[in-house]
């Protein structure tokens, strides 16, 4: 059986039912080693965020996977194919929204949309697509006009409406205020319900934490850990720092017994105690640990 | 290593079919941006306008430097429909991430050229079409007759091929949109200075026709001459006949290296 459940190691086979696959993948620019062997598999139907800071691979790999750059090492297969082959119907299986966007068009939403979908063998109905995004009422807007947000939405709209087995998506809400990332998350869960794979990179870990079944952190060309959100960097077992007023002071305890610890706090208060919070290292604190204390 | 099949794709769409969908993109996405419009198609008619009016001496034969001009001027505006048109056009494409993204979907890469050549060709025809309704309306040009028209065709259709291969070449030079504008209007400028757009080329001075016989514009308004003068006028030009089979020649060289120049420099994104 496949290593699908936590990070494929090196020499692992490729794992042929898996929407990704990735072994030993190297890519080098000159001197500076952008991808250093790095291990990935993605499973179909999955939702995974691949986290990291500048620099530390996340786009040249997601642009090797949709056959945008070559490789210097490694085997690579998406959808059972390796991108450096990248045929028309190997194509048409892949949904892509880049970081970069597209540019101003003179074209409405509605012809954009209906012109991609003119590409693709099985394409999706393009009035529904634009209700899917949110742009039902942008329909005869051309594409130069639209905001920011609704370029983005817009992107995604000409990414899906291929009807794409595989969705890649990089850094789609930068830009985005809160309730326009609101919206879109609940975009990307319809997506997973429709059954579309997807692999998010992204700089906010709330939206990893919200969309994602698991989430891989990048640094220097390596995935560092794969897990899901709850568990990455063992946060879910990390001792609870628990929180509370006494005496006039502040008082914080670590203690991997969160609840007895409460309990004894309230038989000694003999009822609420004041200020108590308990809590655990965020996903935050983990990834920022994580990408600075690399191996 | 033994990769599941894909399942069996249904058929993707046949290439007339995004052929045709290419094509409508390009034509709407020029003939929708007012700059465009106004640069390539408006800026060669304002030039004849002001040009007709101005300068309507008498070249001998009774043709008066109009009917000279016209040539000139539609090669200028066929220049300027393919060379500049695709120069400036692609560079923008390219830097905005457009032709990235087509590069991601299934699109097959012979749709990009072909919605491509479409818009030149369209925007070359309207391009020549109004200076010809002008031209006759305001200026009574004459039309060219009998076997001048095939001419006519084939000195247009060789000249905007080399001259739109040579734009998609020029293209992949260019960082962006802007910097490929500043290069290329330049250019063309003085090329039409020194081509026989503006000024009679036999007044020009040895030196700088030679230098305007290296580029396609010189024989593209040579060629449109021996359309729209007389024979009789002939003796004017520097070989003292239209040199026809000349016209041909180089426009079908630059045509091979714009082609070959396309085909090793082309870039989807860049570098």
């Amino acid at each position: 059986m496949a290593p699908v459940a936590g990070r494929p190691r090196p020499g692992d086979p490729l794992d042929p039912d898996a929407a990704i696959s990735v072994r030993g993948l190297v890519k080098r620019y000159g001197d500076f080693v952008a991808v250093d062997g790095l291990d990935l598999d993605i499973r179909r139907g999955e939702i995974f965020a691949l986290l990291g800071p500048n620099g530390a691979g996340k786009t040249t790999t997601v642009e090797i996977c949709e056959g945008y750059r070559s490789r210097d090492a490694g085997e690579v297969r998406v959808l059972g194919e390796d991108p450096a082959d990248g045929a028309r119907a190997w194509k048409a299986r892949l949904g892509i929204v880049l970081q970069s966007g597209s540019g101003d068009s003179q074209l409405t939403v509605r012809e954009l949309v209906t012109a991609q979908a003119s590409y693709y063998a099985d394409p999706r109905d393009v009035d529904e697509v634009l209700s899917l995004v949110g742009l039902t009422e942008k329909a005869g807007v051309r594409g130069k006009a639209l905001s920011g947000g609704q370029r983005r939405r817009l992107d995604v709209a000409l990414g899906i409406v291929g009807r794409p087995t595989l969705l890649f998506l990089d850094e789609p809400t930068t830009g985005f205020d809160p309730e326009a990332r609101r919206q879109f998350w609940s975009l990307i869960r319809s997506l997973r319900d429709l059954g579309t794979t997807m692999l998010l990179t992204t700089h906010y870990l709330d939206e990893a934490e919200a969309l994602a079944d698991r989430v891989g952190v990048i640094a220097r060309g390596r995935l560092v850990e794969v897990a899901v959100p709850s568990a990455l960097g063992g946060r879910e077992t990390a001792p609870a720092t628990v929180t509370w007023t006494e005496d006039g002071a502040r008082r914080t305890e670590a203690t991997a017994t969160p609840t007895a610890f409460v309990a004894d706090l309230a038989a000694r208060f003999s009822g609420e105690v004041p200020d108590l919070a308990v809590s655990r290292p965020t996903l935050e604190d983990v990834y920022l640990q994580m990408i600075g204390t690399d191996r | 290593m033994t990769a599941t099949a894909p399942p069996a794709a249904p058929g993707l769409p046949s290439l007339p079919a995004v052929y045709r969908s290419r094509s409508s993109v390009e034509l709407k996405e020029f003939f929708r941006q007012r700059e465009s419009v106004v640069f390539t198609l408006l800026l060669p008619v304002l030039l004849l306008v002001v040009f007709g009016a101005v300068l309507d001496f008498d070249l001998g034969s009774g043709v008066s430097f109009t009917q000279y001009f016209m040539a000139g001027i539609i090669a200028a505006g066929i220049l300027g429909a393919s060379l500049q048109n695709m120069a400036i056009n692609i560079a923008t494409e390219r830097s905005d991430g457009t032709l990235k993204h087509l590069l991601g979907t299934p699109m097959p890469r012979s749709a990009f050229f072909v919605g491509k050549v479409v818009q030149v060709l369209a925007v070359t025809l309207a391009s020549i079409v109004v200076l010809l309704l002008i031209g006759v309306v305001f200026y009574r040009i004459d039309l060219p007759s009998g076997t001048d028209w095939l001419t006519f065709a084939w000195v247009a259709g060789l000249g905007a091929a080399a001259c739109t291969l040579l734009g998609i070449a020029i293209s992949s030079i260019a960082k962006n949109g802007r910097s490929a504008s500043a290069t290329v209007t330049p250019f063309a400028l003085l090329l039409q200075f020194i081509s026989g757009v503006f000024f009679q080329f036999s007044e020009i001075p040895s030196w700088m026709q030679t230098f305007a016989a290296l580029f396609p514009l010189k024989w593209m308004a040579q060629g449109l001459r021996s359309v729209f003068l007389p024979d009789a006028l002939a003796v004017d030009e520097p070989a003292g006949s239209w040199e026809l089979g000349r016209v041909a020649l180089v426009l079908g060289i630059w045509c091979v290296l714009g082609l070959v120049l396309c085909v090793r420099t082309f870039r989807w994104q860049d570098a």
